[in-house]
């Protein structure tokens, strides 16, 4: 099979030099099985079918893309006004300088490097555990090379309801930077927390986030994917979610050459609610890809998916929605709408949204449209002496607050809501 | 129906949907066998096999050399995988290529002359082979107008056409109806200029397969500005063990023609799998239009999966001309796996493609089909609505393309499907693609409910209805309307799912 051969010469190529990073016992173990993953699936390549709408070639290159450094220049950084403690990596290392300590009530931090280095670590039972879970039945070699490489990110174990946010801020510093992120969460029963993630991180970043949220624990992640253009991004939040938990992640995307998000969550405690929106804002040479695979397996669960885009320039939004319903997973709610408002002629939207349901009292939903704005709301607007990029820009921001809504936050969700207008008016300028 | 019995089906889904669903789905009607004599080719394919079917056939060398040339891709190809159904490996030498009734050696010169026992066994089939009307009162027949209609039939036994009735009344309208080996010797310029141009050769492993190797099937001509004076039909029949059967079906209606095509299949009962891997090709030219019916009843495989026919078929039609429209209907009753996408080419400006779907999985049935709407001409209109009910263990799968081309400017399409599961072993599944490359089309997978035809919906709720029952109405009725529009041959068929409501579906 020559595409076989194609996939492990790629990856044997991309691996020359890469040395799986020191560690204790359990840490060794978890990164040496990783490895074994990804030789066995290969890195992905556009004849993939999961690949088929996203060319993977830039986030599997030995040659890292160059990505200038963005100056945002006097524009306040996002999440700014928000109380939160913040940790802040620079390609992809940790800043203790910039950084607040790293002490909140009922939750403790640590880092990987540290964590990694012991013998024994609660993280044992969840690092690179919810990521091979998440490689049947669709296979993600990038996932599997994170938990490999990494050699950062953050260990925190959440024991209590947590009173401020933890934001996790990522600058970009070199324009060349190459960096694999890796994050363990683990929220106890009863417990809550909030992530906030912003920045650009590096020129190439791969980060994923494994996170346990135990019986009746919440778990909230807000992301504001940056204006850095240039730098590319393939992250994957990988979720398990115990019985009666809840589970919102949001992320806001405005531009970015290439971002792949994937999410992919099981559900294995009855009762349980997760939600997952996006917002992506692409202008001109931009491409975006939610790729979401939300797995029933519990009784009475809910699953929302809500992903909206609008393109303009020739910029492509892609969309890959999965609700699995395992048998058993009776009275399963499971929504999900892809919807991409496309501004001009040249941007595209390409989508798949799957259902694959093995349970007969059930109800799956899975809307997807795409088309310009609406003339006739245009034409309405305007002949109430609105002018015309004003009411489109109206039109925009009422497409994108079904997503928005999906934040829960009332300050984060205004914090990111001026972003959006931000976009608009420079989309004007 | 004891596969039903010990079933919970869930609240909400219609009890006389469950009852249709075990009708259609009971004990097979067609599973009895022909005892006639047969020759075979020896098991297997390679180019002698080839050469035998082209021989066979009398075909001109450029055939036998497109076979060829069809055979060498196939076998540097690779047997896909993708769909969600799985099936022991085939193993495609030891299956017979070509069988041929022994009374079939000499091709009768009329229907007269064919074996009494060929023409038993598509009267025992219900299908007419002599050329009458076929009356009002005839099983399966009510609601035909009272005064009869013609149905213009090619009989396909195995590996070849026993018979083709009305040949010389569509004669004289200028329509050609045969056999493709038949018209391959008797039209070759129309054959060469069209077949392989919609589905070529080498487009996926068994189209390539069916090019190498395909026996029989039917051509149709439509000349421009004809209305074809009756419905065409083809009537597949597998009747001898082993054997896979390829049939290959060409139907080309010229400017501004117009013909409906009927399609209807049984096999009998046996406890190994057998092959069908089909192919058909439709070119519609400026202003034509054309139906292309089909009733899908081969044999399923008994209630634990053993035997069954594969139906691996590529069914595709283009609609080069501007204003061309095509509809495929299709009921998926029968065969133990079904591989099937019916899709649109709409390369003319403001063609139009519809796909109509009801496919039924019952017992260890799977069935993996849908369609692509290939959008590239400005102003085209695509509608797909696709129903699929499994029961027992069966699995049921939408798969669908709509593609809209930079170039396709101020296109459409509306896409919907429902699946309904009745109890809690089987399986349902969608997994359409959707790709949207301009920015005036637009496109709607199974959008708000205020997406169903806003007049439609305003006139139930005047009547005073909610909003939920209104659509389920518009949804339903539709479909029941397209069923009644059936050709009076699936007469049966279509009244027994006309009682299908996809209420309580899971999605």
């Amino acid at each position: 099979m020559a595409l076989r051969q194609t996939k492990e010469d790629a990856t044997t190529a991309r691996l020359e030099g890469c040395s799986l990073p020191e560690g204790g016992s359990w840490a060794t173990a978890a990164r040496k099985s990783a490895l074994a993953r990804l030789q066995d699936m290969g890195l992905p390549t556009r004849r993939d079918e999961y690949w088929k709408f996203t060319r993977p070639d830039t986030l599997t290159s030995s040659e890292v893309p160059r990505a200038a450094v963005f100056d945002p220049k006097d524009e306040p950084p996002v999440f700014d006004a928000i109380d939160r403690l913040k940790i802040v990596f620079v390609d992809g290392v940790f800043d203790p300088e910039a950084s607040d300590d790293l002490a909140m009530a009922g939750v403790k931090i640590e880092r990987l490097e540290h964590a990694a280095e012991s013998d024994i670590h609660w993280a044992k039972e969840l690092y690179g555990k919810l990521e091979t879970n998440g490689q049947t039945p669709v296979q993600r070699p990038l996932a599997a090379m994170n938990t490999a490489f990494a050699t950062d990110g953050l260990i925190i174990h959440v024991t209590k309801k947590a009173a401020r946010p933890i934001s996790l801020i990522y600058n970009h510093g070199s324009d060349d930077s190459d960096v694999l992120l890796h994050h363990v969460i683990k929220v106890e029963p009863g417990a809550e927390l909030t992530v906030l993630e912003n920045g650009p991180a590096a020129a190439r970043f791969n980060k994923v986030m494994e996170v346990e949220v135990c019986d009746g624990a919440a778990f909230h992640h807000v992301r504001a994917q940056g204006r850095d253009h240039e730098r590319r991004a393939v992250t994957h939040l990988f979720g398990r979610l115990g019985a009666e938990s809840t589970f919102k992640s949001f992320t806001l995307t405005a531009n970015g050459v290439l971002t792949r998000n994937e999410v992919v969550l099981e559900m294995i405690g009855d009762d349980s609610v997760a939600h997952v929106a996006g917002a992506a804002l692409g202008d001109g040479d931009f491409h975006h890809d939610d790729t979401i695979f939300i797995t029933h397996d519990a009784v009475n669960c809910e699953s929302r998916q809500v992903f909206k885009k609008v393109l303009r320039n020739g910029a492509t939004g892609v969309f890959q929605g999965k609700i699995l319903v395992k048998a058993g997973a009776q009275k399963t709610d499971g929504y999900q709408i892809s919807q991409a408002l496309l501004l001009d002629g040249d941007s595209q939207f390409l989508a798949k949204p799957e259902l694959e349901i093995y349970a007969d009292d059930v109800a799956c939903s899975h809307g997807s449209t795409t088309g310009a704005i609406d003339e006739e709301a245009l034409f309405y607007l305007k002949s109430r002496g609105v002018p015309e990029t004003e009411a489109q820009d109206l039109l925009v921001k009422a497409f994108l607050a079904e997503a928005i809504d999906e934040i829960e936050n009332e300050e984060i969700s205004e914090d990111l809501t001026a972003r959006l207008e931000g976009w608009l008016v420079r989309r004007r300028g | 129906m004891a596969v039903f019995e010990d079933v919970d089906v869930k609240e909400g889904v219609d009890q006389e949907t469950v009852e249709a669903v075990q009708s259609l789905s009971g004990k097979y009607k067609y599973g009895w066998e022909t005892d006639i004599e047969m020759e075979y080719a020896p098991k297997g394919v390679n180019t002698d096999i080839v050469r035998l079917i082209s021989g066979k056939n009398e075909e001109p060398e450029w055939m036998t050399e497109w076979r060829l040339s069809a055979f060498a891709r196939w076998e540097q190809m690779e047997e896909p995988t993708w769909a969600m159904v799985s099936y022991p490996t085939i193993d495609f030498q030891d299956i017979y290529y070509y069988a041929r009734p022994k009374s079939m050696e000499v091709k009768p010169k009329s229907l007269d002359d064919v074996d009494p026992k060929l023409l038993a066994t598509y009267a025992k089939l219900g299908i007419p082979l002599k050329e009458q009307m076929i009356l009002a009162g005839v099983e399966g027949a009510e609601g035909a107008p009272a005064e009869g209609r013609k149905v213009a039939v090619d009989a396909v036994f195995d590996s070849v056409s026993v018979g083709t009735t009305f040949q010389e009344e569509l004669k004289k309208a200028g329509v050609i109806f045969c056999s493709i080996s038949e018209a391959i010797r008797e039209h070759p310029e129309l054959v060469k200029k069209y077949l392989g141009t919609v589905v070529p050769a080498s487009d996926n492993f068994y189209a390539t397969l069916n090019s190498a190797v395909f026996s029989d099937g039917s051509f149709v001509y439509v000349p421009p500005g004809v209305r074809c004076p009756m419905e065409l039909s083809t009537y597949f029949r597998i009747n001898a063990e082993n054997t896979g059967q390829f049939e290959r079906t060409l139907i080309i209606a010229d400017k501004g023609s117009y013909v409906s095509y009927l399609e209807g299949c049984t096999a009998p009962k046996r406890d190994v799998a057998q092959l069908h891997a089909a192919v058909v090709e439709i070119i519609i030219e400026e202003d034509a239009e054309v139906k292309y019916s089909t009733v899908q009843n081969w044999y399923p495989g008994d209630e634990n999966g053993v035997g069954g026919i594969y139906n691996f078929v590529t069914k595709r039609a283009d609609c080069r001309g501007d204003r061309s429209k095509v509809m495929w209907t299709q009921v998926e009753t029968g065969s133990a796996v079904t591989w099937k996408y019916p899709s649109c080419i709409l390369r003319g400006n403001e063609s139009q493609g519809e796909f109509y779907s009801i496919a039924i999985a019952n017992n260890m049935q799977q069935a993996d089909t849908g369609t692509k709407m290939i959008h590239l001409g400005k102003k085209t209109k695509s509608r797909i609505v696709s129903k699929g009910i499994s029961a027992g263990k069966a699995q049921n799968t939408y798969r669908g393309l709509v593609s809209m081309h930079p170039k396709a400017k101020d296109s459409r399409n509306y896409t919907q499907c429902d699946s309904l599961l009745i109890g809690d072993k089987c399986g349902a599944h969608t997994v359409p693609y959707i790709e949207v490359r301009n920015n005036s089309s637009r496109v709607e997978h199974e959008a708000t409910t205020s997406k169903v035809d806003d007049e439609q919906l305003f006139y139930c709720r005047q009547r005073g209805m909610d909003e939920e029952e209104a659509v389920a109405l518009v949804v339903n009725g539709f479909v029941k309307d397209v069923l009644q529009a059936l050709p009076m041959e699936f007469a049966l068929e279509a009244q027994a799912l006309v009682a299908i409501s996809l209420e309580g579906s899971v999605g």
